[in-house]
């Protein structure tokens, strides 16, 4: 009789390396104080923290207000870089605090400051009263008479290339980071901004709006596109990669009759 | 007035400043420098006609140009609506009387005054 020789199932090895252990360490975090029911100084406070190398800034925030001191007035939401929320000014420069890790910072001590160019409600929460509104303003939403689709009607037909002119514009989270970076809104409170001007251009030039005319007419003012100086600021901070200077200059394409 | 006009003006008056400046100084260029600027060869410059009308020229784009430029910065430094209106006017009036000034120098000297 044939006997058949059933192979012995070999153990399987994994190839995955074992992951490595990060090792804690103890960084210094500068937290910005300011009240302004209480006095109207702005002071840092520093707290000892342990971090891991993956560590972002918000949660050594989060340590802090759960383990330290739970009066540091701090917003933020989704700890994905979608809302917008916890943008602050990480060792000098704005950026989501949620979207940092320390280890990327290369520095013991770590400062955290309010956003610039925005009103301070406390600590490190602002006022985003300003930024809202001139996004309204812009109107973002596509300005057609005929976009409602009865029966017998069809949705628009968009290309690549037409999503393509406006896709990155449509990636931006209204974390203000880019006018927090601006040099013109330091000294302009009445600018536009780089995130209302990139907004206007994200829906002037999809090809489904027939807004562009009322929109050029709210930044061509003269506290409107004009005073962009390009120092591309904006561009450099902003998390989601979008480009408001490229937005800019190809907005004032329009208004100096280079584009139509 | 709409901004991107005065932007226009700003740009073109800009173009038109360095075009105009460059020919000024390559005219300075047909004779030593030192001897461009003798009194006798200044005011035969402003007696000779085309010359002069591009002194004329360049002074109002310079003046247009600069205190536009010079409204922005101001605009930038400060916002409200009174201070913006005076800023706006009186740009405005500055760059007439420096015109005025600059033009009366011209046909003064054209004519053989000094």
């Amino acid at each position: 009789m044939a006997t058949v020789e059933v192979p012995q199932e070999k153990k399987a090895e994994s190839t995955i390396p074992a992951p490595t252990q990060s090792t804690p360490k103890t960084i210094t975090l500068r937290i910005s104080r300011f009240n302004p029911s209480e006095n109207a100084e702005t002071k840092f406070e520093e707290f000892k923290i342990p971090v891991q190398k993956w560590t972002t800034v918000l949660e050594a925030i989060l340590y802090v207000k759960q383990n330290l001191d739970h009066s540091i007035a701090v917003r933020y939401s989704c700890r994905q870089a979608s809302c917008g929320s916890c943008g602050m000014k990480i060792n000098g420069k704005p950026r989501l605090a949620c979207y940092t890790k320390i280890s990327e910072l290369e520095s013991n001590v770590v400062t955290v400051e309010p956003m610039n160019n925005f009103p301070i409600i406390r600590d490190l929460a602002v006022d985003f009263k300003q930024l809202f509104s001139t996004h309204k303003k812009m109107k973002p939403f596509i300005v057609n008479e005929e976009s409602e689709v009865l029966p017998g009607t069809k949705e628009f037909v968009q290309t690549p290339q037409d999503l393509e002119k406006f896709l990155q514009f449509s990636y931006c989270i209204k974390c203000g980071l880019c006018n927090s970076a601006c040099p013109t809104m330091a000294t302009d409170k009445s600018f536009v901004g780089p995130q209302g001007l990139a907004q206007a251009y994200r829906y002037t030039v999809d090809n489904r709006d027939q807004g562009k005319k009322e929109r050029l007419k709210i930044v061509d003012q003269s506290h409107g596109i004009w005073r962009c100086h390009f120092a591309g600021s904006c561009s450099n901070v902003c998390p989601k990669g979008v480009d408001p200077a490229m937005a800019i200059q190809l907005l004032r394409g329009y208004l100096l009759g280079f584009r139509t | 007035m709409r901004e991107s006009i005065i932007m226009k003006i700003h740009y073109g008056t800009a173009l038109g400043a360095v075009a105009l400046v460059a020919v000024h100084i390559l005219m300075r260029l047909s004779q030593k420098f030192s001897d461009s600027l003798q009194y006798q060869n200044v005011i035969a410059n402003y007696h000779f006609l085309p010359y002069a009308l591009m002194l004329e020229v360049i002074l109002v784009l310079l003046s247009v140009h600069g205190f536009n430029g010079l409204r922005v910065i101001l605009l930038e430094l400060k916002q409200g609506a009174t201070y913006e209106r005076a800023i706006n006017y009186g740009s405005i009036v500055a760059m007439a009387a420096l015109v005025a000034y600059g033009s009366r120098t011209i046909l003064m000297a054209g004519m053989g005054h000094s």
